[in-house]
């Protein structure tokens, strides 16, 4: 009986890529990439521009259909599901993207309350109030929720963006570049705050980026992304013990080694 | 070593004119995949009044200046051309109707929709496209939105209907630009021109230049789209989508404008 209880059960993993290929053309960007991704945690992948990160991404999300593999959420396939159901699987996601992909002509209230607006869970009157509340969990006043995002700056855009990316209080939160074009400390900020509203949803993270300090910062595992395969994955904290040329290579920031780097 | 660089120059060519080929198939199947999404989703729900109220106002009330200059002048050029030809064999009585004719049957749905197709053609793509680049309506698809039924739509549904009523002020605007020159320029009597003007004007002439500005309004606004959504990266890229919009509406604005004559008038 006893050894019964003890057993762990199998976890589920929210998300699971099995042997996904894509190409464009000739050039296979992905070349049988496997990740999987338990409840509750935060995997980051890392790799250098053009190793397939955005595409890897993207391919969850259904933006991209992969030529072969499987892709599963919460245990169900939906490689190549659309209309209806990909809706259903899209609610729950939550995206911060690279460069906030706000929406220029509506104002920081619409574009935070945008998802949760659309699928009804709360009313446009309801809309102001719910925005601010997310605003002050990203850290920022209620005075800019009417504001457009051209009169922020950089680092308020982002902030918005990550708002508006929880604001439907998804399962799983994607972070595509999340520090890329802030300074450091802007960055510690925003990978703070990264942490502390996936750790309060109780969410998924899969964050892509090329930011060591932000992998190391946000990630309870790391996969490291090269020429269309995971080359290393394994615990944030070993990172720099990984024992992978690839890894210390890129962690490292060195330019020889085992990556190619064309000039 | 002569044989073997004709032969390359031969192939090479031969692969060029391929690709163009290829590529100008690639395309029209792809835009008339969009047209006919277009127009299938202008029946899915969801709907977007606002953006569908944004896009009327866009498209139909801030493009009336632009049409209504554009009709007043062709319909006062029109009389004083028709005058100074038609006075050669005396047949100046025909002016009147020479006007309401050309305006409401032609003039009045080409000028128009090359004129929408500047204004808002370029708009549309210009928006959409930077919309792309930014990675907007990948954000629409991750908030459970469709963007097709968020940004074509509207403007697909603003284009089908207020082209048309657009047209039909312009024809007023037109005739009564024609009515002003004869009538104080060239002397003609009021109670004439205006009884000559419907005497031959049939419902058919009115109804043949809505229904071009129907098809004109979809033209521009699926051209717009089509090519915002299909935009390359980058300031380039957005710039060639606009650019492509307002050609590509303008030529197929001439081209449909044979076809649907040819439909109401050709027998």
């Amino acid at each position: 009986m006893s050894a019964l209880f003890s057993k762990k059960t199998p976890v589920t993993p929210k998300i699971e890529m099995d042997n996904v290929h894509k190409a464009f053309g000739s050039n296979k960007v992905l070349q049988g990439v496997n990740v999987s991704v338990n409840p509750g945690e935060s995997l980051v992948i890392i790799g250098g521009s053009g190793t397939g990160k955005s595409v890897t991404l993207k391919c969850i999300l259904g933006m991209m259909e992969p030529e072969q593999g499987t892709i599963k959420v919460d245990g169900q396939d939906i490689t190549h599901i659309r209309g209806k159901e990909r809706d259903k699987v899209a609610e729950k996601f939550g995206m911060l993207f690279q460069g906030g992909a706000l929406f220029d002509s509506l104002p920081v209230w619409q574009n935070i309350c945008f998802g949760v607006l659309e699928r009804g869970l709360i009313t446009r009157k309801d809309a102001p109030d719910y925005a601010v509340e997310k605003l002050r969990s990203v850290g920022l006043k209620p005075d800019i929720a009417y504001l457009f995002p051209a009169e922020l700056s950089g680092g308020m855009q982002k902030r918005v963006a990550l708002a508006r990316a929880i604001a439907g209080d998804p399962e799983i939160i994607f972070f595509d570049e999340p520090t890329t074009g802030l300074d450091p400390i802007m960055a510690d900020v925003i990978n703070d705050l990264i942490v502390s509203c996936t750790k309060e949803l109780g969410a998924t993270g899969l964050t892509i980026t090329h930011d060591m300090a932000s992998a190391r910062k946000i990630g309870d595992k790391i996969a490291m992304l090269y020429q269309g395969k995971i080359v290393w994955v394994g615990d944030a904290k070993k990172i720099d013990k990984s024992g992978n040329d690839y890894v210390e290579q890129f962690i490292n920031g060195r330019a020889k080694g085992p990556i190619e780097t064309y000039v | 070593m002569i044989f073997s660089l004709v032969r390359n120059f031969i192939l090479e060519s031969c692969r060029t004119v391929g690709r163009s080929i290829l590529h100008f198939f690639e395309s029209v199947g792809r835009l008339s995949s969009f047209a006919v999404r277009s127009l299938y989703f202008i029946f899915v729900p969801p709907y977007y009044p606002r953006m569908i109220f944004r896009q009327f106002i866009d498209i139909g009330y801030y493009s009336l200046p632009v049409v209504g200059m554009t009709t007043l002048f062709t319909g006062m050029v029109l009389a004083l051309q028709s005058y100074s030809g038609f006075s050669r064999f005396e047949a100046e009585g025909a002016i009147a109707t020479v006007v309401v004719l050309s305006i409401t049957r032609e003039l009045a749905p080409v000028m128009a929709g090359l004129m929408v197709a500047g204004r808002i053609g370029a708009s549309i793509a210009a928006e959409i496209g930077t919309m792309r680049v930014t990675e907007q309506i990948d954000a629409l698809r991750t908030l459970a939105t469709n963007p097709f039924k968020y940004l074509v739509v509207p403007r697909i549904m603003a284009g089908l209907l207020m082209l048309p009523i657009l047209v039909l002020i312009g024809d007023i605007i037109g005739i009564f630009g024609g009515y002003l020159i004869a009538i104080y320029k060239l002397g003609f009597n009021q109670a004439g021109y205006l009884n000559q003007t419907w005497e031959y004007l049939e419902y058919m002439d009115v109804v043949s230049g809505l229904v071009k500005a129907a098809v004109f309004g979809f033209v521009v606004a699926l051209m717009g789209c089509y090519n915002g959504f299909y935009s390359d990266r980058g300031a380039q890229g957005v710039g060639r989508a606009t650019t492509n919009a307002v050609v590509s509406s303008s030529i197929l604005i001439l081209i449909l404008n044979y076809f649907v004559t040819q439909l109401f008038f050709g027998s």
